[in-house]
């Protein structure tokens, strides 16, 4: 325990330090917020214009769209928010400060989650839990315990989802330096996926988003099973209780990546 | 205790494929088979040209580097699997890193790095007003670290290294850049640190000052393989390690051969300007400086110390025969 609360101090003290140099440039990090806010508000307005054309989209209405929307969003947000400095790798690589992170008595991991905070993500998590507030509330939902479980099972599972999509990238960039579109294209493409109706997708993207990297069970598995909406043909109703699975799976595999990524890692010469 | 210790190291790094032969792939052997014994408390300059494979070494000793075959232990631990437990055991500084946070007031870095080492509040007081005491840095606590001279920086590197009492201090081009005050204090430092903690030192360098200064032992590498392991009297002795003495005369005078324990190297300027070498070990500057005026009048002198790429290449032409 004592060991616990002396790591807690290391990474404490980096991060009010980077929330105090964020906090003294506050015009920066208004704008920022605000930036961070409208993003999130056009990615769903995507969905809506969409809607506009027909009033359902993959068995699913814009009422009920939106809280796929809304949990999805959050879940990436909050990943985002605690891992999205995994997307500076390639940045800490080429700068030798990954090899600083090495001579200190932490997890290389750890300390390159904890290096900074973007209080700006915030702005996102605003809008996700908007959508989501909006979806539980514009939706006929029967209420009770199953419910709440099942929508915090998904929101927690979701959340592990998307972080370990974040440090499964961040391990495949130890080889792939510039690399970077490749594994936005799983990680940010997978955002985008996890807000819509699977049943839209081709089955190429069925597997890819389903099961490898498995974004579907961060929201629209579980919105499927709570709203009664058929999923895609074939698929049981209760696969929206699987979401834990999916994450166990997400994790492993993130985390494989990343030791096999570090044990490769070559240093930035010099 | 052997604080370093590698037996048969060996890094090889693989590149891109080959532009010709698609199948195989570049192959870069920068440390080979390389046996290494450090002891507590020696003081160690480990030179050799650019690419010779001595960052590779040090990143292998710390754990960063994976080594592709051969074992090595730090402080008695294994770099890789032990890495935390090590990290909380050595300093280290590279000179082109830094371990500082370049938008907070250096004093701000210190109580990061204590807290990532636990130190309790009490040890970190004290040892920080050690260190800022020892390398003169009151005047620039409260600077942003972005705001630092190079040599200011570089002591606060060094603090920041030693802040958690570490039993083997490793610096990766320490002076490279600084002034020739800078270079001097850092070298004080050091030299009291080690008499006072008894730290074990291991310095990669361009400069024949820091060597000379700062250690007692010195290897030189080559393609990743030592070429040389002694002290700094068997290396000037192998290498003829000599200082040069440029004297600019009153008039243009023969050249001055036959001096004791120096050799003429060419005369300048039909003989205005003339070059002698000397060992330092036979003669001093101001024995020969006496000799030369004997013969002419001397209106002004310099000496060129020998440059560490020149005994590096010496070294290197002496062990490949």
């Amino acid at each position: 325990m004592a060991d616990v609360r002396r790591s807690m101090r290391a990474y404490r003290a980096v991060l009010a330090s980077r929330a105090r140099s964020q906090a003294s440039y506050r015009a920066s990090f208004r704008m920022d917020l605000v930036g961070a806010l409208l993003v999130g508000i056009i990615e769903f307005t995507e969905i809506w214009v969409l809607y506009t054309a027909s009033d359902q989209i993959g068995g699913f209405t814009l009422a009920q769209i939106m809280l796929v929307f809304g949990l999805a969003d959050l879940a990436f947000s909050l990943a985002d928010l605690v891992f999205g400095h995994c997307d500076n790798l390639p940045l800490y690589v080429r700068k030798g400060t990954l090899d600083v992170f090495f001579l200190r008595p932490q997890p290389v991991l750890a300390q390159l989650v904890t290096s900074d905070l973007s209080l700006r993500r915030i702005g996102r998590c605003l809008v996700g839990a908007t959508a989501l507030t909006v979806g539980l509330v514009v939706n006929d939902i029967d209420w009770g315990v199953g419910t709440i479980g099942l929508l915090v099972l998904s929101l927690a599972c979701g959340f592990v989802i998307f972080a370990a999509q974040f440090v499964m990238a961040a391990g495949l960039q130890f080889f792939l330096i510039n690399g970077a579109e490749m594994t936005n294209a799983f990680v940010y493409g997978g955002r985008y996926a996890a807000t819509q109706p699977a049943t839209v997708w081709p089955r190429a993207l069925l597997v890819l988003f389903g099961g490898i990297f498995p974004v579907a069970f961060a929201a629209y598995l579980p919105v499927s099973t709570l709203l009664g909406v058929p999923s895609v043909a074939g698929l049981p109703v209760w696969l929206g209780w699987c979401a834990p699975v999916a994450a166990l799976w997400a994790v492993c595999v993130a985390w494989l990546c990343w030791r096999w990524g570090l044990r490769h890692y070559r240093g930035a010469g010099g | 205790m052997n604080v370093i210790e590698t037996e048969g190291l060996t890094r090889v790094f693989t590149g891109r494929p080959d532009r010709k032969n698609r199948l195989r792939r570049a192959r870069h052997v920068a440390v080979d088979g390389l046996d290494l014994t450090v002891e507590t408390g020696e003081s160690v300059g480990y030179i050799g040209a650019n690419g010779a494979g001595k960052s590779t070494t040090i990143k292998m000793l710390v754990g960063i580097l994976v080594p592709t075959s051969g074992a090595v232990t730090t402080v008695g631990l294994h770099p890789l699997k032990q890495r935390r437990a090590l990290a909380r055991r050595i300093g280290v500084v590279f000179g082109q890193r830094s371990q500082l946070w370049w938008d907070l007031p250096v004093r701000e870095s210190f109580s990061i790095l204590s807290a990532i080492h636990s130190l309790s509040a009490g040890d970190e007081r004290t040892r920080t007003a050690e260190l800022v005491d020892m390398l003169e840095m009151g005047e620039f606590l409260t600077t942003p670290v972005r705001q630092l001279s190079l040599g200011q920086r570089m002591r606060a590197e060094v603090a920041a290294a030693l802040l958690h009492r570490p039993e083997l201090l490793i610096l990766d081009e320490p002076t490279i850049g600084l002034d020739v005050l800078s270079k001097q204090r850092l070298r004080e430092f050091l030299v009291a640190q080690r008499r006072e903690h008894g730290t074990t030192l291991l310095l990669t360098t361009h400069d024949m000052g820091d060597v000379e200064r700062l250690c007692d032992r010195i290897l030189v590498v080559d393609h990743g393989r030592l070429a040389f392991d002694g002290t700094l009297d068997g290396l000037a002795r192998t290498v003829g390690a000599r200082r040069e003495l440029v004297v600019d005369l009153a008039t243009a005078s023969p050249d001055l051969v036959d001096l004791d324990g120096a050799e003429h190297v060419r005369s300048e300027s039909g003989g205005l300007r003339q070059r002698l070498a000397f060992d330092p070990q036979h003669t001093t500057a101001a024995r020969l400086l006496a000799a030369v005026s004997e013969r002419a009048e001397v209106l002004d002198l310099s000496i060129t110390e020998p440059d560490i790429e020149d005994v590096v290449r010496e070294i290197y032409r002496a062990t490949r025969g």
